[in-house]
């Protein structure tokens, strides 16, 4: 249901399982396919797997069986990547540049500034440091926080750490962002607004998004295409289109339409966890 | 400000009172110096015998510095190792537990044997300092934040990018309270290796003296040495707090102090 699914898609998962050594499934014939371009929100209640998926497209672990196949684009230098059968156990990871990662908390490194959280993953990729400065400027700029480069995370608000962690994501100009609730522990204030602020530099930057979360309302602000997943195990229980056009602002954010996507999705959330228990 | 005043203060206040009750018990009951001198004749006695009471200072800090550089040097390193390679901290930990729990003091007649004294003496006060610098170590490397181990994964950071760029710096607070630790451990066991070696040595150390001046029932040189010997521990303390909140002051929650 996802349209324009075959073609190229960006990664594309084919009845992933996971099971974890403890016994529990976190995931039982998962596919999934996103678009090049797309923001996609993964939403389902805690414990679905959501983050587990992401972290498998993220290559920070493996599916138990099944397979994912990242486009050349959002892979590693040279050809298409695919296996992650459970007979292979050498899963070619994505590549370190195509691929950014938001953490639901901030993961900032408190012994480290700002500037130093942003720059560390062109540091660990020995990029040339006047290549970094440049990078690492521009990425602070779009988060709006070049004021506060010198800045250590503790001396942050919440949502300014989040925000360093959005730059740092960004630093590397990757094809595919991974977020996994980023926004989940902020006040409803800090997460409206930085709701917005990602949207423009979604509008901005077009890269694919995928997004983790358990919001219907953040969800349906945010996403072109909502995959809810039941819980235990996970699986995808519903593909809906949020079709609203961009840029989405406040008054999108309290329309009928709003409230009518909200509605569906809401349906679908309470069908898919009804079948699993909680 | 006043909590401040009162927390210098007060300690002050009560080392005067328990000077003053000193020297009048030793006084109003006329105790006689070798069983217990007053604080002014300790006092005395420092000033009189500080060349000779320096001289043994001098080298039972030389002994405690190289105690505390070779236990954090050996601590950190074995502590690294250990979270590199597994099979050496399989091979090795049980061993350093051993060293750690043996009592010094019963270990050191034995090194006394082996090895000259400057050396048995120095290799006690390794010993007892080693072990927190590598549990606190080790306790710091294994304790790092699973999703910045992530985020240097997804980046493709090589082993050594993620000891030297994560897992050094985020286990930096519990190094540094493994170091204050063995600081005052080196000196305690400096200490105990010098009076295990008693008059045998010749060695000239403070806790010889101490030993020495017992025998000789000098009790006001006995007071002097122990006096000078706690003001060293406090020293090494104060230094090696420093140095911690030096390093720590800009984002661990440990040196910072919240307003109210």
């Amino acid at each position: 249901m996802s349209g324009q699914g075959q073609g190229r898609a960006v990664v594309s998962l084919r009845s992933v399982n996971k099971t974890f050594d403890s016994g529990t499934v976190a995931l039982d014939g998962f596919d999934f396919d996103v678009n090049p371009g797309e923001f996609v929100s993964l939403l389902g209640p805690s414990g679905c797997g959501k983050s587990t998926a992401l972290r498998i497209i993220a290559g920070l672990s493996s599916a138990s069986s099944g397979t994912v196949e990242w486009c050349a684009d959002a892979a590693p230098a040279g050809g298409i990547h695919s296996i992650a059968d459970s007979n292979s156990s050498s899963n070619s990871n994505p590549s370190p540049n195509k691929i950014s990662f938001v953490f639901q908390e901030p993961t900032l490194m408190p012994w480290a500034n700002v500037a130093a959280n942003v720059r560390l993953p062109l540091k660990l990729a020995h990029i040339d440091q006047a290549h970094i400065t440049g990078a690492v400027n521009r990425a602070l700029e779009r988060v709006g926080l070049a004021e506060f480069a010198d800045s250590y995370p503790r001396e942050l608000s919440g949502g300014m750490r989040m925000r360093a962690s959005i730059a740092r994501a960004l630093v590397t100009e990757p094809q595919l962002l991974l977020m996994d609730e980023p926004f989940a522990a902020l006040d409803e204030i800090t997460r409206f607004k930085l709701n917005n602020d990602m949207l423009s530099l979604w509008q901005e930057l077009r890269r694919t998004v995928i997004f983790v979360t358990h919001s219907v309302f953040e969800s349906v602000f945010l996403s072109q295409r909502i995959v809810v997943m039941t819980p235990r195990p996970g699986r995808v229980f519903a593909d809906i289109a949020i079709p609203a056009p961009y840029p989405r602002d406040e008054h999108f954010r309290t329309s009928a339409e709003y409230a009518g996507y909200c509605r569906t999705v809401s349906a679908a959330l309470t069908q898919a966890t009804a079948g699993g228990e909680l | 400000m006043k909590a401040r005043v009162l927390r210098i203060g007060l300690p002050l206040l009560v080392l005067a009172l328990v000077l003053v009750a000193w020297d009048l018990a030793v006084r109003g009951f006329a105790i006689p110096a070798y069983v217990l001198p007053g604080p002014g004749l300790v006092l005395a006695t420092l000033v009189a015998d500080a060349e000779l009471l320096w001289q043994s200072l001098l080298v039972t800090l030389a002994i405690t510095v190289q105690g505390f550089l070779l236990a954090a040097v050996g601590g950190i390193a074995l502590a690294i190792a250990f979270n590199q390679w597994r099979l050496i901290e399989y091979s090795f930990y049980p061993y350093a537990v051993i060293l750690q729990v043996t009592p010094i003091v019963a270990v050191a007649p034995l090194l006394l044997i082996y090895l000259p004294q400057p050396m048995a003496v120095l290799a006690c006060a390794w010993i007892v300092a080693f072990f927190p610098v590598l549990a606190n170590t080790t306790l710091g490397l294994n304790s790092v934040d699973h999703n910045l181990i992530a985020l240097f994964d997804l980046y493709k950071a090589s082993r050594w990018q993620v000891l030297w760029n994560l897992k050094l710096p985020a286990a930096l607070p519990q190094i540094l309270a493994g170091l204050r630790i063995a600081g005052g451990l080196s000196l305690i066991g400096a200490v105990v290796a010098e009076i295990a070696a008693g008059s045998a040595g010749a060695g000239s150390g403070l806790a010889y003296r101490i030993a020495e001046s017992g025998y000789r029932l000098n009790i006001p040189r006995m007071f002097a040495a122990l006096l000078l010997l706690s003001a060293a521990g406090v020293v090494i303390f104060f230094l090696l707090s420093g140095l911690s909140h030096l390093a720590l002051r800009r984002w661990h929650e440990s040196a910072i102090r919240q307003e109210r």
